[in-house]
């Protein structure tokens, strides 16, 4: 295996008393586009800080490309920011922001204008090189502190919540944007926000961050669709958790008994552990078919229409909270109707933690 | 609408208020103006029609033009003295956390509530003591006491967030901290380093009780007009006064011109 790109050893983070991170250990592979995803406070800023060498950590090794950077100062280390408030010079020109690296890194001037015109138009700003900062959107803005980070050739690319403050519409754009950017640079990408969505279409690798520690980590997909915690489950899109015991539990697969049955399950638990079912509400179905078991009789109590879905919830006896459903455009449902409940068990995860 | 009579007679106690308190201020200015220009030796009235041969007289006198030449070697030298420690007090303050940093700043910025009386006994008393003649280098050196806590409450006001960011950034793009310091943070408060600088230029210009007493052969333009004073009222007086306003009056539009209009746009 290559060396990864970055790779935390124990990392550890305590503001006085408070631990704000509690043994990071994670290594990030070359080239990948990685997203540190939680609610805030929960230390995933704290790790981009440490990885940029704004803040040094209380334990832990931080390595980039295997060299042990520590103790190095950010204008030493190979990695560039993209802050959320953009932290432009609103006293130089663009060319003037994002030529500034380079001038730091003494780059002849014939070289660092070619450079910066290249940057220029990979964010599609070319014709903007002798304007001002504060004549620019906050798109246009996000783009220059993309350019101005990129055209030193870090090896690694941090990204602080960087569309945080545009607006959606923007946001979805420049999320893809940034993708192909990533694609065609090839340099690693870190990148931290609190939007699961915006993880979900970026990243190749999303960590999940709760509480100062590491919750989940893997493609979006799995992460999504296989949850390793209660934490993630929930985090990541809306969820309904099923609480229950393992009632056997034999070869990779356990029977789980639950308020709405018993269910065989893939995954692994010991007998008589209290476990949870995350059952996605686009899981749950009106109809039977395929290898969907009954869940009995809900009651719905709200529906609302979503363009592509009904978002509902529904009433069970034996479930303290109300199951979240997704409907199909066409099945149109009011508030008091009893409908029937139906889902693959194929579908649910088994949450151990 | 308002009958147009009744308006002005409403606005009648505004004007005369403004009027009054304008004329307050700037009565005596205007009167050492006028009879600078008087044709007769004593600056009192009746006036005898304008003349210039009291400015003539003026930038004649060698001892005058030496003192002039003197205060604004003294006014530029202290304010720059003054700026540059207290643009790197204020940034030290902004930006580093440092054992007791409220009483550090509580000293720096206490001579603004002391008397230039007592600042210049103090003086006067500490050279003594050291040994230091009095000259010009030592009425700088007051001008710096008075003028380091007003750069430095100006410069350390304008240091915020938002430059902290700033330079953040270009730390993060491979910058030293001289350079952070000169292409970041420098650039982005230039207006209010500015402004310190011109006030406490004006502030060098006007000043007379330190110069007065710790400086001896070489004197500034306040003290060499108090010493002329002392032989009687004549337009000779009238005319440096107004050349010493002129000179303060320009300061303050440039710095107008160049900071304020500037921020406004």
């Amino acid at each position: 295996m290559s060396t990864p790109a970055v790779e935390f050893r124990g990392i550890a983070m305590h503001f006085g008393d408070k631990a704000a991170l509690r043994g990071i250990d994670l290594a990030i592979a070359e080239g990948s586009f990685v997203v540190l995803l939680g609610p805030s406070g929960g230390g995933k800023t704290t790790l981009l800080n440490i990885l940029g060498g704004f803040l040094g950590p209380t334990a832990g090794q931080v390595l980039i490309k295997g060299a042990d950077v520590t103790q190095v100062p950010p204008a030493k280390r190979p990695t560039t920011t993209v802050f959320q408030d953009y932290a432009l010079f609103p006293h130089m020109s663009i060319a003037g922001n994002v030529g500034f690296g380079l001038k730091m890194r003494g780059v002849p001037k014939t070289e660092r204008s070619a450079r910066v015109e290249k940057a220029l138009d990979m964010v599609g700003l070319g014709h903007t090189a002798l304007r001002r900062i504060h004549e620019l959107s906050g798109g246009q803005r996000q783009r220059i502190a993309l350019a101005r980070a990129l055209v030193v050739e870090p090896s690694v690319l941090l990204l602080d919540e960087p569309l945080g403050a545009l607006d959606l519409k923007l946001r979805r754009q420049m999320q893809e944007e940034l993708k192909a950017i990533q694609k065609r640079v090839g340099t690693t990408f870190v990148h931290v926000t609190h939007d699961q969505e915006e993880a979900m279409a970026i990243a190749d690798v999303i960590v999940v961050m709760n509480d100062g520690a590491i919750e989940d980590v893997g493609p979006p997909e799995r992460v999504y669709l296989r949850p390793a915690s209660r934490f993630t489950a929930n985090f990541m899109g809306d969820n309904n958790l099923i609480e229950g015991r393992v009632a056997r539990a034999e070869h990779g697969c356990v029977a789980v008994t639950t308020p709405l049955g018993g269910f065989d399950i893939r995954g692994d638990a010991e007998a008589g552990a209290s476990v949870a079912l995350s059952l996605r509400p686009e899981h749950l179905h009106t109809e039977a078919g395929g290898g969907r078991v009954a869940l009995g009789r809900a009651t719905v109590m709200e529906a609302g229409f979503f363009g592509t879905h009904h978002q509902c919830s529904a009433r069970m006896d034996g479930l303290d909270t109300p199951l979240k459903l997704r409907l199909p455009q066409k099945r149109l449902v009011q508030p008091g109707e009893v409908i029937g409940l139906h889902a693959d068990p194929g579908d649910m995860v088994l949450l151990t933690r | 609408m308002a009958h147009p009579l009744r308006t002005i007679v409403r606005a009648l106690p505004v004007w005369s208020y403004v009027t009054l308190l304008y004329g307050f201020i700037f009565l005596p200015v205007g009167v050492l103006v006028l009879f600078s220009f008087q044709d007769s030796r004593v600056p009192v009235p009746p006036f005898n029609g304008p003349t210039l041969r009291w400015y003539e007289a003026v930038f004649s006198d060698t001892r005058l033009m030496d003192a002039l030449a003197n205060s604004l070697v003294v006014g530029v030298a202290s304010s720059l003295v003054s700026l540059v420690l207290g643009f790197l007090a204020a940034y030290a303050l902004a930006r580093h956390r440092l054992p007791g940093a409220g009483l550090l700043q509580g000293i720096l910025t206490a001579p603004l509530t002391v008397s230039y009386l007592i600042i210049a006994m103090g003086l006067l008393i500490t050279f003594n003591e050291l040994g230091v003649p009095k000259s010009l280098l030592t009425v700088g050196i007051g001008h710096v006491v008075i003028n380091l806590p007003l750069c430095f409450a100006i410069v350390y006001s304008q240091l915020g967030e938002h430059q902290a960011n700033a330079e953040r950034a270009a730390r993060d793009l491979g910058a030293r901290e001289w350079q952070v310091m000169a292409l970041v943070t420098v650039p982005m408060i230039w207006p209010a380093l500015f402004a310190s600088f011109f006030l406490s230029v004006t502030f060098s210009w006007d000043e007379f009780i330190i110069a007065f007493m710790v400086s001896r052969f070489d004197v500034t333009l306040p003290v060499e007009i108090w010493s002329m004073l002392r032989t009687g009222l004549n337009p000779k007086t009238n005319a440096v006064g107004s050349f010493v306003f002129l000179i303060s009056i320009a300061a303050v539009l440039l710095l107008d011109l160049v900071v304020f209009r500037r921020r406004r746009a």
